[in-house]
């Protein structure tokens, strides 16, 4: 164990660093904004993974795939967060109508498989599922209607869990779409040279992925210190009864906030497929790191994120290069004792 | 108190219908059984915490984990545990499960609601990541595989025996936790779930309270893994694993938080549908995610709500039977 050791891995640690902080910012934010955990936010990181895989896939683009996937993916958080994170306004019906088309395509498929004499196809299937899921759809949609979704807004429990059965159904889409084998994102051949920098290779890679991360980093923060949006966003994370007195739409901004941590958390998928590879199980993988990134940082602080992505990077390279046996005690256990003496993290707000 | 006993009456008669049919259905119904039962122990130890204390845990398969690795680790390191003295290690799975939820429970207890809920996450995550790593005595990634089952004059190798052996378990710690929860005890933890700090100006030590309700449910938790580590037969890290705590909790909402036996209800609907689906169709967790997400939005006190749920919109449509509909269109479109 020479300098060159610690150099390393001290650089190794940076640069994965740099990835978590795409994950856990998001998170943070959400938290500092809807007091919500996002238990799917692993599944944003995996499913822009996937996304980007399809994307490099049909148009050979690896850059391409950057931008089209964390949209993809903010699109999918802003309709997860609009649908089910609330249960009121305009929107009920939609979700009802969705609930119901789900549940009548579920029961149809059902008895296809248990009973296929039931329904004989006389017209090409694809028609005759949909009108058979249509006819099946539209009395549960008012059953649903009836039965009324119970108010969710207040009930961070509830929320959680809500997030809880998302990650589930998207762990089961994304084993349907891509199937169970593990793959790989290939970054163009530019990014995958080293440097050699004092006699230490350096992959171009891990730098890219520093430097998009502060990059990032810059334009979160200008973005939140500097506009007039990034004001109402933060007064939100402070006081969000008191935000709302002031005339600030903190309904609008919880959607912006959570398309936004969708949309981190897929880049981070991208960037990151590239070398943890993309696979089954990766969401629950990652969402405990996540999670470890905002306690350590503090909920809802964006300069907290980034150190808490620091000090996980490092904590997770250094203790599998020393202590292989306890590594993820020694990531962990320091989180606990964290969230022990201070509850809202290191620098978060109360 | 009536409709009390025809409660507990029907519980009677489900478990006693259990013991007679599930032993002449197969195998395959037999192993099911066993396992959703060892699993719906944790479930309801979980529910002493969510349903009767208010405190959501995501790191319950800590307890649960230690459980099944202190069995699995005796019987193949030490051969410990093979004969009459199982009843040993049942004993020491309980203590285990308690002394861990008595550690963490230190550091948990302080915290409440979203960050409890984050607390316990990483607890269990130690776990996970001990268990996961610490290859010389957890075997790593590959866990361990234990040779067979105990055999002390009752020959628990027999997949029937073994069945009647979990579920007088089962049915032990129901009534244990049915007895808890309706003691006094029981009924100052509701407090503290309703309103902790009237229980505090009260003069109850609510920390107290919380913390040894979290240590019987560790206690349980940890009976309950030495049964589960039985019952595959194998031990891995995907006992301890995020997802399993995540089950569990999913499996007492879906039942019915505060009623106990809804988390047996959840565990069994889970891993029924769960088993069945799955040789039917290649996307059953979509229906399993479905049901969560369903449960959650439309029926937030679980199967074991529904009857109240349906007593409550009766009331709704007695009380204001000429403007009902506008009743209804209100009452869904919160404003």
């Amino acid at each position: 164990m020479n300098t060159q050791f610690w150099l390393v891995q001290a650089f190794n640690g940076i640069s994965y660093g740099a990835l978590l902080f795409l994950v856990g910012s998001g998170l943070s934010l959400i938290f500092g904004v809807m007091r919500i955990v996002n238990l799917s936010h692993g599944s944003y990181f995996l499913l822009g993974g996937y996304v980007a895989l399809s994307v490099i896939h049909t148009t050979g683009s690896w850059a391409l795939s950057l931008p089209v996937a964390a949209l993809a993916i903010a699109a999918v958080g802003i309709v997860m967060e609009r649908l089910f994170l609330r249960s009121g306004g305009a929107l009920a019906r939609v979700r009802d109508a969705v609930i119901a088309f789900g549940i009548a395509l579920v029961f149809r498929l059902m008895i296809g498989r248990i009973l296929p004499q039931i329904i004989p196809g006389p017209l090409g299937s694809i028609v005759q599922l949909a009108l058979v899921t249509a006819i099946i759809a539209v009395p549960v949609y008012f059953l649903l209607r009836r039965i009324s979704a119970i108010p969710i807004e207040t009930d961070v429990l509830r929320q959680v869990l809500l997030t809880v059965g998302f990650a589930f159904l998207f762990q089961q889409a994304a084993l349907d779409i891509w199937g169970g084998n593990n793959m790989d994102i290939v970054p163009p051949a530019e990014l995958t040279r080293s440097v050699v920098v004092g006699g230490i290779y350096l992959p171009l890679y891990r730098i890219f992925m520093i430097a998009m991360a502060v990059a990032i980093g810059i334009a979160l923060w200008l973005a939140m210190e500097k506009t007039r949006m990034g004001a109402a966003v933060r007064a939100t994370v402070d006081d969000a009864q008191m935000a709302r007195g002031v005339g600030i739409d903190t309904n609008r901004i919880s959607m912006f906030i959570f398309a936004l941590g969708a949309f981190l958390a897929a880049l981070g998928g991208v960037i990151g497929g590239a070398f943890l590879g993309i696979y089954p199980g990766l969401d629950f993988e990652m969402l405990p790191l996540a999670f470890a990134v905002v306690i350590i940082g503090g909920m809802g602080s964006l300069g907290g994120a980034a150190i808490g992505a620091l000090a996980v990077g490092l904590a997770d390279n250094f203790g599998k290069a020393l202590f292989p046996e306890v590594s993820y005690f020694t990531l962990y256990a320091p989180m606990v004792l964290i969230l022990a003496i201070k509850p809202t993290g290191l620098f978060g707000r109360d | 108190m009536g409709t009390q006993r025809i409660k507990i009456l029907i519980v009677a008669v489900i478990l006693v219908a259990l013991a007679l049919i599930v032993p002449k259905s197969g195998s395959f119904v037999v192993l099911l059984a066993t396992r959703a039962m060892a699993f719906a122990i944790v479930a309801m130890s979980l529910d002493i915490l969510l349903g009767f204390t208010g405190l959501a845990s995501l790191g319950q398969a800590a307890y649960f984990g230690v459980g099944a690795y202190l069995c699995a680790v005796l019987a193949t390191k030490f051969h410990f545990g093979l004969g009459w003295d199982f009843w040993i290690v049942v004993v020491l799975g309980i203590l285990i499960g308690m002394a861990l939820a008595a550690i963490f429970g230190l550091f948990a207890i302080r915290a409440s609601g979203v960050y409890f809920l984050m607390i316990t996450l990483a607890l269990g995550q130690c776990v996970w990541g001990l268990a996961y790593r610490w290859n010389s005595l957890t075997g790593g990634d590959n866990g361990i595989n234990m040779s067979g089952r105990p055999n002390f004059g009752l020959d628990l190798s027999n997949e029937v025996t073994f069945f009647y052996l979990v579920l007088a378990f089962f049915t032990v710690s129901l009534l244990l936790l049915y007895l808890l929860v309706r003691s006094p005890f029981g009924k100052s933890l509701a407090g503290i779930r309703e309103r902790e700090l009237r229980m505090q100006i009260l003069g109850y030590n609510t920390w107290l309270h919380k913390y040894i309700a979290f240590i019987i449910a560790g206690g349980f938790g940890g009976l309950a893994g030495v049964l589960w580590a039985q019952t595959n037969g194998h031990v891995s890290p995907e006992t301890v694993v995020l997802t399993t705590s995540v089950d569990a909790l999913l499996m007492v909402v879906l039942g019915g938080a505060g009623t106990l036996v809804g988390g047996a209800i959840g565990a069994a609907i889970v891993f029924g549908l769960r088993e069945y689906l799955s040789t039917l169709v290649p996307w059953w967790q979509y229906v399993l995610g479905g049901v969560y997400v369903l449960t959650i939005l439309y029926l937030p006190t679980g199967l074991m709500g529904i009857p109240e749920r349906i007593r409550q919109a009766r009331a709704r449509s007695k009380k204001e039977p000429s403007q009902s509909g506008d009743a209804k269109k209100l009452a869904s479109v919160p404003s």
